[in-house]
């Protein structure tokens, strides 16, 4: 399944790519979150909402020029899933790609070999889960960092790229190729 | 320092340096290699990778970072430990007490692993400093005050995300301790965003779960752990605006954290330590 279509490619540029591809998925749903927003929205919801909106953005729009050349193209995605007028399917979807985003960020820092590009998925990945925790705080106070997330040494728990990409599927047409992503 | 002078000051501190390097061929080969291929700036990484290769063990930097986080991480868990211990009159009861103590358990946590993770690697954990939560009366009413305890609990999180991202490219030739620092970083930074929710809803400051710029809504007494943050540009691409959507330039600060190097923060925890 993971040997057909839109190729990461190899090495840093392939860790790149497959940050710039979940960022991508981020942005898309958030952007339809502060278009259509869920019915019974405070002004409140909103405003972080849309703060979280332009944090993945912006996280997309770096990762496609820090690319270049190298750039997979736009994916599409598919939200058929989620019912966008609905609270708690939002912010479920929402809880379901931040966590996804640390446990993948987490899980590919061991997979970058320049130091430059650890320290910028460093800089992006504590801000995801800063997201993180809001969005379980608001979907229930004080589970910022329960044990669905966290073990017993009180650490993340990280996640490799197939993992990660098996859940990310769900939500995209597009089909990912990260087969020549480096291992370890 | 040049890399004749980085060796002159290994064989000080172990004379055998050259001798274990030569002993083995690989070291020797891939020694002339790093120097033939890396930067000045990457120059103690590669030795790093090099003294993995001669003495075959975890190299003493990787140490020297773990037991640097072991101390942030008893400074993080003895401060909530006095915290929850006069919870009934420091911290409101239900949900507030409850974030507190799991917060507590989390920073315990980390302590053992850390300890265990030095052990393990061959090293020996340096003992707790003795700590002062006041720092010498700076936060006087840190364990009578809610919200004085919770301003130095958003810095301490909020410093602790910048420690650990500060050390990441240190630990990048050890794959097993740089995911356990960036397991720990995330849960660090989980923290930081429920404190200064809860900052927030207390009236507290008027803050959000992320850093905007360089403001923490403590005040300056705290700045040393937000200065910096305010950056808006990431390796060279300018974030505010980027190819042409609307994003702030609060929106580009926000949306990345920043690093701060081990001496920046030991200043910053230095007032802590007695």
């Amino acid at each position: 399944m993971m040997n057909s279509g839109i190729d990461l490619g190899s090495g840093d540029i392939g860790i790149l790519n497959y940050a710039y591809a979940l960022e991508q998925l981020e942005a898309a749903f958030y952007k339809q979150v502060t278009d259509t927003p869920y019915s019974g929205i405070i002004a409140a919801e909103t405003a972080l909402l849309t703060d979280i909106r332009d944090h993945e953005i912006a996280h997309r729009e770096f990762f496609k020029n820090a690319l270049g050349a190298k750039a997979i193209p736009a994916l599409e995605v598919d939200f058929s899933s989620i019912n966008f007028t609905d609270r708690s399917s939002v912010l479920a979807t929402a809880k379901a790609f931040e966590d996804l985003g640390v446990s993948a960020y987490n899980g590919a820092g061991k997979l970058i070999t320049s130091p430059d590009y650890l320290l910028l998925a460093g800089k992006i990945v504590s801000v995801e889960a800063r997201h993180a925790a809001y969005i379980r705080d608001l979907i229930s106070n004080g589970s910022f960092a329960d044990n669905t997330v966290i073990d017993s040494n009180g650490l993340e728990i990280s996640k490799s790229p197939m993992e990660v990409l098996m859940t990310a599927s769900s939500f995209l047409k597009s089909k990912i190729n990260a087969s020549n992503l480096p291992t370890s | 320092m040049n890399i004749t002078q980085i060796i002159t000051e290994i064989e000080k501190s172990d004379p055998e340096f050259l001798q274990k390097v030569d002993s083995r061929r690989e070291g020797i080969k891939s020694f002339n290699r790093f120097v033939g291929k890396v930067t000045l700036a990457a120059l103690p990484l590669a030795l790093g990778g090099l003294f993995k290769k001669s003495y075959g063990q975890t190299p003493s930097g990787v140490i020297d970072v773990l037991n640097y986080a072991l101390t942030l991480e008893y400074l993080e868990a003895a401060f909530y430990q006095q915290g929850n211990n006069v919870a009934a009159t420091l911290i409101p009861a239900g949900p507030a007490q409850q974030a507190i103590a799991t917060i507590g358990s989390h920073e315990t946590a980390h302590v053992n692993f850390l300890k265990a993770a030095i052990t393990g690697s061959g090293g020996t954990p340096v003992n707790s400093p003795v700590f002062d939560f006041t720092a010498g009366g700076l936060f006087a009413d840190v364990f009578t005050n809610y919200n004085t305890f919770l301003a130095v609990a958003q810095t301490f999180e909020d410093t602790g995300v910048r420690a650990y991202k500060g050390q990441a490219a240190a630990l990048i030739s050890n794959n097993d301790v740089l995911t356990a620092a960036l397991n720990i970083h995330s849960v660090e930074a989980r923290h930081a965003s429920h404190i200064r929710q809860m900052r927030k809803a207390n009236g507290f400051g008027d803050v959000k779960p992320w850093i905007t710029g360089k403001d923490s809504g403590i005040g300056e007494v705290v700045q040393a752990s937000y200065n910096g943050e305010e950056i808006t540009t990431q390796a060279g691409v300018q974030i505010t605006g980027i190819n042409n959507f609307s994003i702030s330039t609060n929106a580009a600060s926000e949306a990345f954290d920043e690093p701060l190097t081990m001496m920046e923060v030991l200043n910053i925890v230095k007032p802590f330590i007695k």
